[in-house]
């Protein structure tokens, strides 16, 4: 009977049930597992396509300049027929252009975190952040049609007037614009991040608000607060339309704010105003220039990073 | 004289205590600091409202149909961004296509999939880092790698795969966040009945992730539409009065040819790149609102 009733078992053994389902859910599992790891993988990819065009462009560059003219010469006249490559005037704008932006984005960054974190009430808050956030959205390039066609000859020409048409002052200032939301917003979440009980103490010991704010609150954010600084002094040095629209388009060796100044993002898109023969000396100083910039932007990133991690205060 | 002096003679002489509370100079202090706040966060929102009202006032004239029906031309009248508008499309959707599997299927398998050891961080730490290069450094990237050497030349295809690797490690991190905040008792759940983990990630996971994953993708993709640095780089056309007609077509877009009007000395053009920038805002705001109801819809279903 019992033999009968298992009679559709005939010729299987009732032990090797297989209740994985179907076998070949194995193989397209694996198949699966393989092809999200080779997404993932195209992020090293990426990096190292980067890293590897730009120092393979920059070494064919480095054959025809040596290295050290290019990183210690004066003059940078690439796009004319007497040609110097030496990158320091491009240096010196991009430096000049990040300065005038951590002036203007740094406090004020700081302050609407301070403001946003520790005395804005939740619904001013909810109201607040968003506008940030979309201040953030605006492309960059029309920062750089803000700075060419309003910062310059409505705000500026009226305290200097003796300032050019394009010049350092008005693009630092509208980069620092363009970087004020992320100081905020990175600075902010730091500020949150510290917990309730601290600003408590603070308050139970007698301080006033601002006393916790800036003497308990910040230094206990610091390294989220400089990380969010100097990824957004990063973000300044990469910053490219602002400074190709605002900042000419002439390499200039200057202290002088008012006067124009090529930084190493603008000269990279001023090159493409013409006509850019591939393997041409022209062609391969992009990557020279490229190579600087990324070199100087991921180290900032390491420091951050590093930062926010190494001076991070852990509370429970 | 040190601290624990002062306190020490405080304790003898108690009324000469260093017991200063000065309650009413630092709740002063304390006023005018608020209100140097609250104007520095003001100010942050009164720079948005006056490079909307500069924008404003400078493309409202010149907003019109025929700027968003006619294509770039000689005459400020007569120009318009249809082309740039195509061109926009073209690069945009097609970076976003790549960028949103590749970019799904990387946070997936970050998540998900692979081992907490040295290779994952590695991994991470790269996408954080690559999310920090310069749009430019990608317009290079693009340059050497899709237009020369994989010899695509100065085509829609180059500009969209360009775009796509600078999209790409903004949607792995959106996605990742997004993936994080599913709760683990899902997952357990799942996999206690018997499900594979691609069955789990495929019916249970990515559906309850999906609302975050969209709204990362459509911000990430809002960024393409306005980055400008890369597509000159790699050859969006300075003048092209025609509509792509695919993946090997030339193109302009958008911003680049805001950026060419800007920079004629005419003021008529820069009236009219102010009237484009204001498509381009309205375009990605409209994107921005787009995915914040996408947030809210599907987010209100879920509970736990």
């Amino acid at each position: 009977m019992a033999r009968e009733l298992g009679g559709n078992w005939s010729g299987h053994d009732p032990t090797k049930i297989d209740l994985t389902g179907k076998r070949n859910r194995r193989l397209s599992e694996q198949l699966i597992r393989f092809v999200l790891m080779a997404c993932a993988g195209l992020s090293i990819v990426t990096t190292v396509g980067i890293v590897l065009i730009l120092l393979f462009e920059a070494l064919r560059f480095f054959a025809e300049v040596p290295i050290w003219d290019f990183l210690t010469g004066t003059e940078w006249t690439a796009l004319f027929s007497e040609k110097q490559f030496g990158v320091l005037p491009l240096v010196a704008g991009t430096l000049m252009i990040t300065a005038i932006a951590m002036v203007v984005a740094l406090p004020l960054g700081l302050m609407c975190a301070i403001y946003l974190s520790e005395y804005a009430s939740e619904r001013t808050r909810s109201m607040l952040k968003p506008t940030l956030e979309l201040l953030a959205g605006v492309p960059t390039i029309v920062y750089g049609y803000f700075a060419l066609t309003f910062i310059t000859p409505q705000i500026l020409k009226r305290i200097v007037p003796e300032v050019d048409p394009l010049n350092s002052l008005a693009a630092g200032i509208a980069v620092g614009i363009l970087v004020l939301p992320l100081v905020a917003s990175l600075s902010e979440d730091a500020l949150r991040a510290v917990p309730l009980s601290l600003r408590e103490a603070a308050y139970g010991l007698g301080g006033t608000k601002r006393e916790v704010a800036l003497q308990i609150v910040v230094p206990a954010a610091f390294s989220g607060v400089m990380a969010s600084f100097i990824l957004a002094t990063s973000r300044a040095v990469g910053e490219t339309m602002v400074v190709a629209i605002a900042n000419g388009g002439r390499p200039n060796l200057t202290w002088d704010a008012r006067e124009g100044m090529q930084t190493m993002t603008a000269y990279i898109v001023a090159v493409f105003s013409g006509d850019v023969v591939y393997g041409s000396i022209e062609y391969l100083s992009l990557f020279a220039v490229g190579l600087l910039l990324f070199v100087i932007t991921l180290t900032m990133n390491f420091i951050s990073q590093w930062i926010s991690a190494r001076f991070r205060e852990e509370y429970q | 004289m040190s601290v624990a002096a002062k306190t020490e003679r405080a304790l003898i002489e108690p009324e000469r205590t260093i017991w200063r509370p000065q309650i009413g100079q630092r709740q002063r202090q304390g006023k005018i600091w608020s209100a140097g706040f609250f104007v520095a966060t003001l100010s942050a929102v009164l720079l948005l409202a006056l490079l909307l009202g500069v924008l404003f006032i400078r493309g409202w004239d010149w907003l019109s149909w025929t700027l968003i029906t006619e294509m770039p031309s000689r005459a400020a009248e007569r120009s318009g961004l249809n082309s740039a508008i195509w061109g926009t499309v073209w690069v945009v959707s097609g970076a976003a296509i790549f960028s949103f599997f590749v970019g799904v299927g990387a946070a997936i398998y970050l998540e998900e999939y692979a081992a907490r050891n040295w290779m994952t961080t590695f991994l991470k730490t790269n996408i954080a880092n690559l999310a920090g290069v310069p749009s430019v450094v990608y317009g290079l990237l693009g340059l050497a790698l899709f237009v020369e050497i994989l010899n695509a030349g100065r085509t829609v295809l180059a500009g969209a795969l360009t775009m796509g690797l600078l999209i790409l490690p903004i949607i792995i991190l959106a996605s990742q966040e997004s993936l994080r905040a599913v709760p683990l008792g899902l997952r357990q759940a799942a996999f206690g009945m018997g499900a594979t983990r691609w069955q789990v990630v495929r019916a249970h996971i990515l559906p309850a992730a999906m609302p975050g994953i969209l709204t990362g993708t459509i911000l990430a993709v809002s960024r393409a539409i306005g980055e400008t640095a890369p597509l000159i780089v790699v050859g969006a056309a300075a003048y092209f009065p025609y509509r792509p007609d695919g993946l090997f077509s030339q193109y302009t877009a958008m911003p680049v040819q805001i950026y060419q009007w800007t920079g004629r000395p005419q003021e008529e053009f820069r009236d009219l790149a102010a009237a484009a920038i204001i498509i381009l805002l309205v375009l990605l705001l409209s994107m921005n609102a787009i995915a914040i109801v996408i947030r809210q819809r599907l987010s209100s279903r879920k509970r736990w």
